[in-house]
């Protein structure tokens, strides 16, 4: 069975850290860094990559646009 | 078969999302999880898929969103607090081939602007405008707004809004979708992709309206202001799923005859 | 439409000067003692002729809104008023002034404050001259004081207000605005193509987007911008001061009055004269820029000035400022809506003289 694999690329230094990311993604993949960025945001990222299926509902919601997305066929 | 790496799938023809090219580079002021930028993001993405850079007169309104033409890569007029319809009134009679929207919120559009946006909907006029309702005074600190909802608190409403002496919260686009000048009145959110999305399609039928010459269109954003409402972002959404939602719901009020 | 004279009311006047002068656009809204600018323009309908586009405007400061929105697409546009509704229009004034935006603001005066009367006043000379919303501008201030004037300011005031990118206004009065007086008027001229590069068009491939705003939150620009106005105020005193002189060669006592007042000075002129008071008047034409330099010259030879006005005592204090203490000055006025006679001017002339 075809099956998409997907990948988000983060700008963290434009990043708010508000986590409406994180809740909107189906698939548990972004959660917010205990790190924080150059303005002090706890910026988030991809804490499971391997789950991501590229739907995008993650950068259609961002308000600040910082994420990119990728998808991919595979098998 | 070898597991994909990352590199394997961020490649240029892999893309699935990235924000429109009309969105300049510059950070918006905005506050975290505020809804005016996945908002500009949403309207930004439908002039460039319309491809209507080169014919978009925007006008921004004061409040928030007053620096939005810091943001979006097209002609941009600033207007006094509540005007915008009425530049866009001008601009539209005056270049009927362009397209022209407002972008206005609560405070600008349903209180000092009602008798701009009644009439100018009342014309029907040919343009658009997004109405992003968060029920408060975003840029001045939280003060009530004329949509702010029964009870809610603000700066200046502390003990929370009292109908019997402040006033029951307005619902603009039910006023304006009595108006025959209307002919395309719905409500939209932004807090989740599902909800970007549905007002991405009711921008791009705005655009086609327009394009027909069919009369004003208004689209009322529902919006957050996570800290005008003192809360973080997550709960505002949660916040205003719950009590704004119900007040303001979702959905078109009216609707074009299909031609 | 060929050159042709007609009988006519200095507010139509404007009206027909205005369509023939190509402006793309008029937004008013009716107030005494003007409306018949906004009625004349709705039965001529220039919108089928010249493409003139004409709307009725649900407030004034609806009417001065539209006008920003035009005028900041490059575009030659107008709105109309009479003294309470050029209060209301302040706001949108203001915001047009600080975004540079040229257009032209009638205002046919009526007297105040508050609702006041509808007879002819000039009790507006400060708000038109120092600014009259908030912030630092200034206006350019025509003052017609025949039909014929109304007539040819309209192309004036556009001509002045595109080369400086400023809004011009022409302070008129409820006389002048209602009299008829027969007037030559200009051929039709044709509505002009031209895309301003500043303007908001629609943003090509080509160039930056296009922003027209009074907005600047950052101090040091801010006052950059400050200043930027204020050369450019300067830069219109240099080259713009217009007025008109009668008697002035040999005059010891100089009448200083616009619009309708000058043209009752121009009789209290005469009977001056007849009487073998050497008097002259000085007309200014702009009152901003105001003619500053002539005054500071005629004070030289003269034994003082009277400011005439249909005011409280407005303009005189302009008088004052530009002769500097080097003569004496006076103020003759009446308000509410009443006309001084030559008879009355010459009086107090008279009163003037004996100190």
């Amino acid at each position: 069975m075809a099956k998409i694999k997907g990948a988000v690329v983060i700008d963290t230094e434009r990043c708010k850290g508000c986590e409406v990311c994180v809740v909107t993604c189906p698939m548990d993949t972004l959660a917010l860094a205990v790190e924080v960025n150059a303005k002090g945001y706890h910026y988030c990222y991809a804490a499971n990559p391997e789950t991501c299926t590229g739907c995008a509902n993650c950068a259609v919601v961002c308000p600040d646009g910082v994420i990119t997305v990728y998808k991919i066929k595979v098998g | 078969m070898a597991e994909l790496t990352f590199k394997d799938i961020i490649k240029p023809e892999n893309l699935a999302y990235t924000k429109s090219k009309l969105m300049t580079d510059n950070v918006m002021h905005y506050c975290p999880g505020c809804g005016h930028g996945t908002a500009h993001q949403v309207l930004a993405e439908v002039l460039e898929e319309e491809n209507l850079q080169s014919k978009t007169i925007g006008i921004t309104p004061v409040g928030c969103s007053v620096l939005m033409y810091n943001y979006i890569d097209i002609d941009f007029q600033e207007a006094a607090h509540g005007r915008a319809p009425a530049l866009a009134t001008a601009v539209k009679r005056l270049m009927p081939d362009k397209f022209v929207f407002t972008y206005q919120g609560d405070g600008d559009l349903a209180a000092i602007g009602t008798a701009e946006t009644i009439h100018t909907c009342n014309r029907g006029e040919n343009i658009l405008i997004l109405f992003i309702n968060n029920g408060i005074y975003g840029m001045t600190g939280g003060q009530m707004a004329p949509t702010t909802l029964e009870g809610m608190k603000s700066s200046t409403s502390p003990y929370g809004r009292n109908v019997s002496t402040m006033g029951s919260p307005i619902k603009m686009a039910n006023i304006v979708a009595m108006l025959p000048g209307t002919c395309y009145v719905t409500r939209q959110s932004v807090n989740t992709a599902l909800g970007a999305r549905k007002l991405k399609r009711a921008i791009k039928k705005a655009v086609q309206y327009q394009n027909e010459k069919r009369g004003t269109c208004f689209i009322e954003v529902v919006s957050n202001c996570p800290s005008g409402w003192k809360m973080t972002p997550v709960e505002s959404n949660k916040w205003m799923e719950e009590n704004m939602f119900p007040f303001y719901p979702l959905g078109d009020i009216k609707v074009p005859e299909e031609k | 439409m060929e050159k042709e004279l007609r009988l006519m009311k200095g507010n139509e006047a404007i009206a027909e000067a205005a369509i023939r002068a190509g402006a793309d656009g008029y937004f008013g809204y009716p107030i005494t003692p003007q409306s018949e600018i906004l009625e004349y323009l709705m039965e001529a309908n220039p919108q089928v002729t010249t493409g003139m586009v004409v709307l009725q405007a649900e407030s004034e400061v609806a009417a001065i809104n539209m006008v920003y929105g035009g005028a900041a697409c490059g575009k030659k546009v107008m709105t109309s008023s009479s003294s309470p509704g050029i209060s209301l229009k302040q706001e949108g004034i203001t915001y047009i002034a600080g975004a540079e935006l040229p257009c032209l603001i009638v205002n046919v005066v009526r007297g105040g404050p508050g609702l006041g009367t509808i007879q002819p006043a000039q009790s507006d000379y400060f708000q038109a001259t120092k600014g009259g919303g908030h912030g630092d501008y200034h206006l350019i201030v025509l003052a017609p004081s025949s039909v014929q004037e109304m007539a040819d300011f309209v192309e004036m005031a556009f001509d002045l207000a595109f080369k400086y990118r400023n809004p011009a206004m022409i302070l008129s009065d409820g006389a002048i605005g209602q009299m008829m007086e027969k007037v030559w008027l200009k051929p039709q001229k044709k509505r002009s193509e031209e895309i301003l590069p500043w303007a908001t068009t629609g943003k090509p491939a080509t160039r930056e987007h296009n922003i027209i705003t009074s907005l600047d939150l950052d101090p040091e620009r801010q006052e950059k911008f400050n200043q930027k106005l204020i050369a450019k105020y300067r830069e219109i005193e240099e080259h713009e001061v217009r007025y008109e002189e009668f008697m002035t060669e040999d005059a010891e006592y100089l009448f200083v009055a616009y619009g309708t007042s000058s043209r009752i000075c121009q009789k209290a002129l005469q009977l001056a004269r007849a009487e073998g008071i050497k008097a002259g008047l000085l007309r200014p034409i702009t009152l901003f820029p105001y003619p500053k330099k002539r005054l500071n010259e005629l004070a030289d030879t003269v034994k003082g000035m009277l400011a005439v006005e249909m005011s409280a005592g407005q303009m005189v204090e302009d008088v004052m400022l530009s002769v500097n203490g080097k003569t004496r000055v006076g103020h003759y006025g009446r308000m509410g809506g009443m006309i001084p006679t030559p008879e009355e001017v010459v009086d107090n002339l008279k009163t003037f003289i004996k100190g």
